[in-house]
């Protein structure tokens, strides 16, 4: 089996190699991903760099692309996410009681002296505050710098994940419950969609944000265009951070949401 | 040996680390045993196809895809000239030059890939989790042994 | 100087997979598959992919190793291979 696996990886892996060959330089600013073809016109990436700050007056061009240009593509990478999030639910999540003998050692520190656990516990509380702050910064700045929804949210539910490591699971699940969590990911799509329909309701297309000017209240659509994105970003946060949290949740406490790492 | 390396391996080094790191993932894939290194030879060779997609926007001598905004000290009377006229009169900021950004599309395709690359990690390892409530191991052979011995199912 | 920045790091990386793979203890094997990821994330930004770098700085380095951490803890340590 082993010989058989060695073979075939290396055989693909001289075809890749063989193929290389051919690739355009490392760099190259006219190679046809960066500069187009001749004769086929520009590169679509070319006018994504001219025109994102004239129509939309977001700076990060990645951002920009990723909830306008390409709010199709990561509306539904949104949903996939979600839907990982159920089927996990649905592959682990153990819903009859199954009435362990709870460890109430585990739960009370002062009892056991854990000292190791109360050093943990402190720093975490003054440290998770300033990670849940930071989450929110990269969410709301992220047209100007790196960052975005779904940086933020990762980083909202890491934040989570570590009180429940540097705790236990159910000192999480008490601030962030079963129902928030599931909720909140159905809440981030709803938010995403609901930006997309409100265009509708103003005779545009679905997704296009530059119909939401009267309800922005600003000068000019490109400026309605970057706060919808905004509002977009929020939504994808919500979900990932649901999400990010539902699947640690799961994995560490085998689907019964207690007595986790 | 020297014109070879000069010629061929040179020019698209990186490309060639790439596809050594995805037949290190592939390998793992077919020939590992244990399901949770099957996992991380999974993501090995995820990595390595998004490592290639990105490197495909790198430009010599391109900065970051953010271009500059406004300019911090008139932030207040750009906002304000700028739509007190008309829309199209954008010669206090000129247009970015595409060749002086890095390509910003494949940025945008891996990010997305990656956060849904570790959804589906999720997925994967929720259902090895589940195998192993079933079968009591992770290492496939002895998975596979305990299907044919019929006493799979109790 | 950028281009032995280059090397480096890629060299690490494939050490870093091979020592990933195999190594017996799945504990020890996610924890440098965490490093695995974080060289990745220095690389994409020495390429100028700021916002991938920081995806996979939060979900690679940070997320997916607990992830797997989570359920070695919930299965077996040891591996045969």
């Amino acid at each position: 089996m082993k010989w058989l696996a060695l073979i075939a990886v290396i055989a693909t892996g001289s075809l890749l190699i063989y193929a290389v060959s051919d690739f355009p330089d490392w760099g190259s600013a006219s190679s046809p991903a960066n500069g187009g073809v001749e004769g086929a016109g520009r590169s679509v990436s070319q006018t994504f760099i001219e025109e994102t700050d004239t129509l939309t007056h977001v700076p990060n061009i990645v951002t920009a692309v990723l909830a306008d240009y390409r709010g199709y593509d990561t509306m539904f990478e949104t949903v996939v996410i979600l839907a990982a999030g159920m089927a996990i639910f649905a592959i682990l999540r153990v819903l009859r009681d199954t009435e362990k003998p709870v460890d109430q050692s585990k739960h009370d520190p002062s009892i056991d002296g854990d000292h190791q656990r109360i050093i943990i516990g402190t720093t975490c509380r003054l440290l998770i505050p300033v990670i849940q702050l930071f989450a929110l910064y990269v969410v709301a700045h992220g047209h100007h710098s790196p960052g975005g929804g779904f940086q933020g949210g990762v980083i909202l539910g890491a934040s989570f994940i570590l009180l429940g490591l540097a705790t236990d699971l159910e000192t999480a699940i008490a601030r962030f419950s079963e129902k928030q969590f599931i909720g909140l990911a159905c809440v981030g799509i709803f938010i995403y969609a609901g930006f997309g329909v409100l265009g509708q309701f103003y005779g545009r297309g679905f997704l296009d944000y530059g119909a939401l000017q009267p309800i922005f209240m600003t000068d000019g659509e490109p400026m309605a265009r970057s706060h919808a994105m905004l509002g977009v970003e929020v939504g994808v946060a919500f979900t990932v951070t649901a999400i990010m949290f539902a699947i640690y949740a799961n994995l560490a406490s085998k689907g019964e949401l207690k007595n986790g790492l | 040996m020297r014109e070879f390396i000069e010629n061929f391996v040179q020019p698209h080094f990186n490309y060639w680390a790439y596809v050594i790191i995805m037949m290190i993932g592939l390998w793992a894939l077919i020939a590992k045993r244990n399901l949770i290194k099957k996992l991380i030879g999974m993501s090995i060779f995820q990595t390595a196809i998004i490592l290639f997609y990105v490197s495909l926007g790198v430009k010599d001598g391109a900065t970051i895809p953010i271009a500059p905004h406004h300019v911090a000290g008139d932030h207040a009377d750009a906002h304000d000239s700028e739509h007190a006229e008309s829309h199209d009169d954008h010669k206090a900021h000129p247009k970015p030059v595409a060749d002086d950004y890095s390509n910003p599309l494949p940025h945008v395709l891996m990010l997305t890939a990656i956060v849904v690359g570790v959804a589906t990690l999720g997925v994967a390892l929720a259902v090895s989790q589940s195998l192993f409530k079933d079968f009591g191991t992770l290492e496939e052979d002895e998975i596979l042994e305990q299907i044919k011995s019929g006493d799979y199912y109790d | 100087m950028i281009e032995h920045f280059n090397i480096i790091i890629l060299v690490l990386m494939i050490i870093t997979a091979i020592i990933s793979l195999q190594v017996k203890d799945l504990l020890s094997a996610s924890m440098i598959f965490g490093i695995y990821s974080f060289l990745i994330c220095l690389l994409w930004a020495e390429m100028g992919a700021v916002d991938v770098a920081f995806t996979e700085a939060a979900v690679g380095a940070g997320v997916s190793a607990v992830f797997l951490i989570a359920t070695v803890y919930n299965t077996k340590r040891r591996s045969s291979d």
